[in-house]
């Protein structure tokens, strides 16, 4: 049960999105961020809305893929929309009535808006390898460094815990089982009651934690281990044809955005 | 040569009253497969962990080819010339694919790039997991986990390999799988293999067997001169291999059978013509 979860929601492929480097996908994320929240009018939202279009083409994610990932979203979304109808102030649709003509266009795009900051997030996390993004955000925060922001360690913390996921679970999965054979019962009763029927698996899960993470640090250390300095990569990051491309793109689309704003379109 | 060497260690975890190591000498030589065996608590481990400056000694020197493990300036020298491999596979696999994980260690010790390419091929090869290098780590066997550990530490290029309880955690197939991977490494590379378990079977094709204590050492000689000390073995809580077990209980009832045959064949070989001689004498008289 617990193991079909699938954390950082990669969908390995091999489309031209999959091929960017990690770190122009997060560069290009920022700038999609920036020219979302700077549209105003129509034209400004549907040229976004195109571009997202044309990357979830282009990295073959369909919608099914993104509107499964805003459910948990969509109480926030309703509730931004229903506000936005209901409080802004214009010509009613119906003589006498609350709702405006403005309201309705304003609550659209909110829609829009929301809708679009979270597509463009999982078209970076379904396109990009978990490893790749640490990777990625590794190199891009490096200059932080100077002012002494431990980079190295929150990456590797980073890539660590996603590494065990996995084996946690798994390790979940047992303890659960042990405690079903002994009769525990996970699934029925009050809220509160099923709350304190998973104390008996957090605890073990904590303490095998701890030691895994003693042992874990006595092995790296046997390899050789000693924090970030002086180390190489195997794997290393180049830019290609195909980044700069998309950085030519990704500039000129903000560059439209930001002159139909000026236009007030 | 010796690459390994134990002066009179003596070490005491902190905390604790009783000495984990009471004066251990010991020297290893190169090239050779040491097996060291001993129930919990014998102070294994802590031998092992000595042997790359996890653990440095209380009293006494360690040093490896030359280096005194107490040298801190000098540790990365030291673990980078004695590989350590752990009892749970799970638990020294860091990254998430297992390539990027026998990559490692040479990424920490700053070599370049394309020579980790070359070293991570060569260690996966020799591990016989060259195929699986894309793979995640947690989709593997517990033998397989086992053998990309040891890969891991192949690509440090280190001159010992030193494995604490490697098939502890291990089904007999994988158990194999490891001991087959470490045999080969010692047999064909040349590599020094430090094995400490406490399977008696694993010992049998190792050079020399060092038989561990209460923090000493109580026997150290080949596998079949050490296992033939059958009572020495009794008393200290370890069975001996069904060979030998069998080879002693015939002498008990007045047979005259060496005792150093270990593998099943030469155990056969040697029962077969001690019954003929039995039977020839009996036909005499």
């Amino acid at each position: 049960m617990l193991k079909d979860i699938t954390l950082g929601q990669y969908f390995p492929g091999d489309t031209p999105v999959h091929r960017l480097d990690p770190r122009t996908k997060i560069v290009l994320l920022i700038v999609f961020i920036v020219a979302l929240f700077s549209a105003v009018g129509w034209w400004s939202y549907g040229l976004v809305l195109a571009v997202t279009i044309a990357v979830m083409i282009l990295g073959h994610i369909t919608p099914k893929n993104i509107f499964k990932g805003l459910k948990p979203m969509l109480f926030i979304i309703v509730l931004t929309a229903l506000l936005n109808i209901f409080y802004t102030s214009g010509t009613p649709v119906v003589e006498g009535w609350i709702i405006t003509w403005e309201g309705i266009g304003r609550s659209v795009q909110m829609i829009l808006r929301i809708v679009l900051l979270i597509a463009c997030t999982f078209l970076l996390t379904y396109t990009t390898s978990p490893i790749a993004l640490t990777d990625g955000l590794e190199k891009l925060m490096n200059p932080l460094k100077k002012i002494r922001v431990p980079v190295h360690e929150m990456t590797l913390m980073m890539s660590m815990a996603l590494r065990f996921i996995p084996t946690l679970i798994e390790e979940t999965d047992k303890i659960m089982s042990a405690q079903k054979a002994r009769g525990a019962d996970f699934e029925t009763g009050s809220l509160v009651r099923r709350a304190k029927a998973l104390l008996p698996i957090l605890v073990p899960l904590f303490v095998s934690s701890f030691r895994r993470a003693d042992e874990l640090a006595v092995a790296m250390e046997s390899r050789c281990y000693h924090g970030g300095e002086g180390r190489t990569r195997m794997k290393q990051m180049k830019l290609s044809r195909a980044d700069v491309v998309a950085f030519i793109l990704g500039a000129l689309f903000l560059a439209a955005v930001f002159v139909l704003r000026h236009f007030g379109l | 040569m010796t690459v390994i060497e134990f002066k009179q260690v003596h070490f005491t975890y902190p905390g604790e009253g009783k000495e984990s190591l009471c004066g251990i000498d010991l020297a290893i030589e190169a090239g050779s497969f040491v097996a060291v065996l001993g129930h919990n608590g014998s102070g294994k481990s802590t031998l092992a962990k000595h042997m790359n400056a996890i653990l440095t000694p209380t009293e006494g020197r360690v040093l490896v080819e030359g280096i005194d493990t107490a040298e801190e300036a000098r540790l990365l020298d030291v673990r980078r010339r004695v590989g350590m491999v752990f009892q749970n596979p799970d638990n020294q696999i860091v990254a998430n694919v297992v390539e990027d994980d026998v990559a490692f260690a040479p990424e920490n010790l700053g070599v370049p790039p394309e020579e980790i390419r070359a070293r991570v091929d060569a260690a996966l090869k020799q591990v016989g997991m060259y195929e699986l290098r894309q793979h995640a780590p947690h989709l593997l066997s517990g033998g397989q986990k086992q053998r990309v550990a040891i890969a891991g530490v192949l690509a440090m290029q280190p001159d010992i390999i030193v494995l604490d309880e490697p098939t502890a955690m291990l089904d007999p197939q994988g158990r194999e799988e490891v001991i087959r991977t470490i045999t080969r490494l010692c047999r064909e590379n040349g590599m020094t293999v430090v094995l400490i378990t406490h399977h008696m079977d694993e010992c049998v094709g190792a050079d020399r067997l060092v038989v561990m204590s209460e923090g000493r050492i109580v026997a150290d000689g080949s596998p079949a001169a050490v296992f033939s000390q059958v009572e020495l073995m009794e008393r200290e809580g370890l069975s001996v291999p069904e060979t030998t077990r069998l080879l002693y209980d015939l002498r008990a009832d007045g047979l005259s059978l060496p005792l150093d045959a270990l593998d099943t064949a030469a155990c056969a070989d040697a029962v077969a013509a001690c019954l003929s001689r039995h039977s020839e004498r009996s036909e005499e008289s």
